[in-house]
């Protein structure tokens, strides 16, 4: 019996409005509100909705047996609650079929796996928390930003305590070996890799509607039979898809929807079964372990991530915004923190491309910009204005060595007062069991407790006093 | 080939745009080329190209001696020329104002009495293809238009005509009758045109009404600068330098670059902004800097030439080109090749080839602006540029353009067998 794991990716990021450098300072809002709200409300009603009622007629058609799952990003759901909250309620219909799993990622589907780790724990955190609130469902898959992955962020992973990762079947790893069965992570051994098998996914993605392709057309029987033909041993196929595959590149009128409510009956009859990675991971056990040395991801023709950091403009940026990480997470403005996360977004430097050739077109197509140099004008605009704001919270004469030592000795102090409190509940319990006789010690151990909690508070007063000292001397110069 | 201007005595972007493509189709070799144009100063650059000066071709028998011409005019031409010229004098001019050897005098600028000129060209242009055996005639821009008609009439060779750049784009839409004439002319009789870009191709095609088929667009390239212009040495300043470089004059759209730098200037006081070039417009643009307040960082250097440009390029951190219609626009691959981050307006013919330049509307002065303040502010997008630009350009040369022209040519010549 082979397994089918459908991956249903969503994702929109909030698209800068025109920010010309005399707005920095005046100008405190970035987001192009008009463009935002047409293109998710256009893209939900050519695909996400049409799609997504089908996967519901699907689940329901198949008695439950048709499973598949989403990676959506927390960008792409706060626009869908402006904008389209019908499609909120959709997929919490779906998600209460319990035939979706939803997989954890980034919220803003950032690169925060590349250049910060703990933003980027944040921010799967933050996502994680978002899923449970709107859907109930807790992700134990980890699927990140375009699938990015590498043997470092394979341990950031697995330090969250996720045991499956969906990454990319990049041909430059695997070499000869087929994406079709489950591995391991060579830097995380406790921690299940799942990688997409690009040739099936492209022949629906691109090839569906391809009318010179020698296999044309496609049929959902002809489909399953490719896969029900794969090597025996070979018992796992991942499909990523982007969503709006479904609808927007191939149009309703090619019969896409017809191809997928097609798919569970072949399924049955030829002994494929759609599911979960979830499921298919609890069933299979690693065939090896796969080390990934430079980051891999699904996008472009070198599967790696130059199309996000491949020139000085996008390292540029990239640097500048990840600088300030340290000083925003210090941040208490609910604003300032949520155009940090929107300012995250990995389109802002996907546009900042300046890839020529058959690359250059995709990047282009999905650009709101003229050019690779017109989004990084706009783009570090923006972020000269946002870091002005982070400056005004945090001003950069105290060197970020200061605040290091300062975050430190904030992080320590947690960790102490915790152990601190361990220790005051063991003792507490040596003295109930030691069958409280005074109660003397008792009180002592509150004192202690309490001081605990007077000096928490105390290391964050430090830490603002010295800005206050430097910029009260710069005045007074 | 006729021509108006030849390097190093030029007064816009035709004499370096006919030079190199003379000497790029020199290099695709097969070809003698006699360019004639209508004063030479014989510090022109020989060897790729047999240089005729009108102002040193007889259009009246003059009794002179060897050594007299060799005397005269040795300098410039070699007098077997001049006797060779002298035998195809076809009629008597001697009604008009010559000089001593039977020539007329050009000035070989853009004097008052243009028209004038443009007709002696002519009148001289009969003697040069009476002499001079060719296969094709290859006129550039309209002032030598009649000159490349009458060598058809004479000679019965097909016409080349190159539009560097259309009554329309000098006048903003607005042309003066007599030009327009001459260039209806020029084209109407020419067996093909070539333009400089798309834009202005498609100008001739639809504001003179002529034939898609018999236009084809060659886009205009660079020649190489030497060591020295590459290696000069950059004045330092403190102050970023943001330069407008060319004629100032409606067509370059100098007003929106003044705009542009009052924006600029508003945010951040350590630039300053030249604009160098001279031309029509430049009082007008002292008032509106003034006027703007940011005369204490707008700074005028009137007509630049020769090595004055390139030091200019080289003191500069950004270029802008603000035309308003450029029918191609070399001064930004040359700022290019000097490294020198450039704006060009989308209303540019080089906009048609050029990817790593920024790009904008020329009436769009926040873009442009913006762009300027970018590429001061940002060192990465001023090395992108800079470098990516370098490479572009040293792909962009006069030899593959010259390959395209000959084709033409052939063509031409093939069609009317």
């Amino acid at each position: 019996m082979k397994s089918v794991c459908f991956y249903f990716k969503i994702h929109q990021p909030f698209r800068l409005k025109r920010y010309r450098f005399f707005d920095i300072g005046n100008d405190h809002y970035y987001f192009d509100d008009f463009a935002n709200d047409e293109i998710i409300t256009r893209v939900a009603q050519q695909s996400y909705i049409p799609m997504t009622e089908t996967l519901i007629q699907m689940v329901e058609n198949s008695n439950r047996e048709f499973k598949c799952s989403l990676s959506i990003s927390g960008t792409a759901i706060e626009q869908l609650q402006l904008y389209v909250p019908e499609y909120i309620d959709l997929l919490k219909k779906l998600a209460d079929t319990g035939c979706l799993e939803i997989l954890a990622g980034t919220y803003s589907h950032s690169l925060s796996s590349l250049e910060d780790p703990e933003e980027f724990m944040r921010e799967v955190k933050q996502h994680s928390d978002l899923i449970k609130r709107l859907f109930g469902l807790t992700p134990k898959v980890f699927a990140n930003t375009e699938l990015i992955y590498d043997d470092e962020i394979a341990t950031l992973i697995a330090a969250m305590g996720y045991k499956v990762i969906l990454t990319e079947g990049a041909k430059h790893i695997l070499g000869w070996k087929s994406p079709d069965y489950v591995y391991s992570a060579i830097s995380a051994p406790d921690v299940k890799l799942l990688l997409t098998n690009d040739k099936l996914a492209d022949d629906i993605a691109r090839n569906f509607n391809n009318t010179a392709w020698d296999e044309y057309p496609l049929t959902a029987d002809k489909y399953v039979d490719w896969i029900a033909s794969l090597p025996e041993n070979e018992q796992v196929v991942n499909l990523y898809l982007s969503m709006d595959t479904f609808g927007t590149f191939l149009p309703k009128d090619t019969g896409i929807f017809e191809f997928m409510k097609a798919l569970p009956y072949f399924g049955k009859e030829k002994g494929v079964a759609f599911t979960t990675p979830s499921e298919v991971t609890a069933k299979l056990k690693p065939v090896d372990a796969l080390s990934v040395a430079f980051p891999i991801s699904d996008i472009d023709e070198a599967r790696d991530v130059s199309a996000w950091k491949g020139n000085e403009l996008q390292n540029e940026a990239l640097g500048k915004l990840y600088g300030v990480a340290e000083r925003v997470s210090l941040c208490q403005d609910r604003r300032l923190k949520q155009d940090w996360e929107y300012l995250q977004s990995s389109d802002h430097f996907y546009y900042m491309s300046t890839k020529n050739m058959a690359d250059g077109a995709s990047h282009a197509a999905f650009s709101p910009y003229d050019s690779p140099f017109a989004a990084f004008t706009n783009y570090m605009n923006v972020l000269a204005d946002f870091l002005v704001r982070v400056e005004e919270q945090y001003p950069e004469n105290i060197d970020n060595e200061e605040l290091n030592s300062l975050l430190l000795t904030i992080r320590n102090q947690a960790s102490e007062i915790n152990e601190l409190n361990k220790e005051v509940k063991n003792l507490r319990n040596n003295i109930l069991n030691a069958d409280d006789s005074t109660n003397a010690p008792k009180e002592e151990l509150v004192e202690i407790a309490e001081k605990d909690d007077v000096e928490a508070p105390a290391p964050k007063k430090r830490g603002r006093k010295p800005a206050a000292k430097t910029t009260a001397k710069k005045s007074k110069k | 080939m006729f021509g108006w201007e030849f390097p190093p005595h030029i007064l816009g972007g035709l004499g370096t745009a006919s030079y190199g493509l003379t000497k790029g189709m020199h290099a695709n070799g097969n070809l003698d080329i006699t360019f004639v144009i209508p004063k030479p100063w014989g510090d022109e650059e020989k060897g790729f190209a047999n240089i005729i000066g009108a102002c040193n071709t007889p259009v009246a028998w003059r009794d002179v001696s060897w050594d007299y011409v060799n005397q005269r005019i040795g300098k410039v031409m070699d007098p077997q020329t001049y006797f060779d010229l002298r035998d195809h004098i076809y009629a008597d001019f001697n009604y008009m104002r010559l000089n001593d050897l039977g020539c007329i005098e050009f000035s070989g600028r853009y004097p008052d009495n243009l028209v004038e000129e443009i007709n002696n060209y002519s009148i001289v242009a009969g003697v040069i293809a009476r002499t001079v055996p060719c296969d094709i005639i290859h006129a550039h821009d309209w002032l030598t238009y009649p000159a490349g008609i009458h060598a058809k009439n004479v000679t019965g060779k097909p016409l080349v005509i190159h539009v560097h750049a259309s009554e329309f784009d000098r006048s903003r839409g607005k042309p003066n009758p007599t030009v327009f004439a001459i260039e209806k002319d020029g084209m109407n009789n020419a067996d093909h045109i070539i333009t400089v870009s798309n834009l202005t191709r498609k100008t001739v095609i639809e504001n003179y009404g002529i034939d898609p088929a018999k236009v084809t667009t060659v886009h205009n390239a660079v020649i190489p600068l030497d060591e020295e212009t590459l290696n000069l040495k950059r004045t330092e300043t403190k102050d970023k330098v943001i330069t407008f470089l060319g004629r100032i004059t409606m067509q370059k759209g100098p007003e929106y670059f003044v705009e542009a730098a009052a924006k600029v200037l508003k945010k951040d006081k350590n630039v300053r902004f030249v604009m160098a070039g001279g031309g029509d417009m430049e009082k007008d643009m002292i008032r509106l800097a003034a006027k703007r307040n940011i005369a204490d960082r707008f700074h005028f250097t009137g007509f630049l030439r020769g090595k004055e440009v390139y030091q200019m390029f080289r003191d500069s951190d950004v270029y802008v080109m603000p035309s308003v219609s450029e029918p191609f626009g070399i001064s930004p691959l040359e700022a290019m090749e000097m490294g020198v981050p450039s704006i060009i307006s989308k209303q540019s013919g080089c906009a048609e080839i050029l990817d790593n330049v920024i790009k904008t509307d020329y009436w769009d002065v926040d873009a442009m602006a913006d762009a300027m303040h970018s590429i001061i502010s940002n060192k990465a997008l001023y090395n992108t540029l800079r470098d990516r630009g370098i490479e572009e350009i040293h792909g962009i040369t006069w030899e593959k353009a010259g390959k395209k022209v000959i084709d033409i040519y052939n063509k031409v010549i093939e069609s009317r067998q």
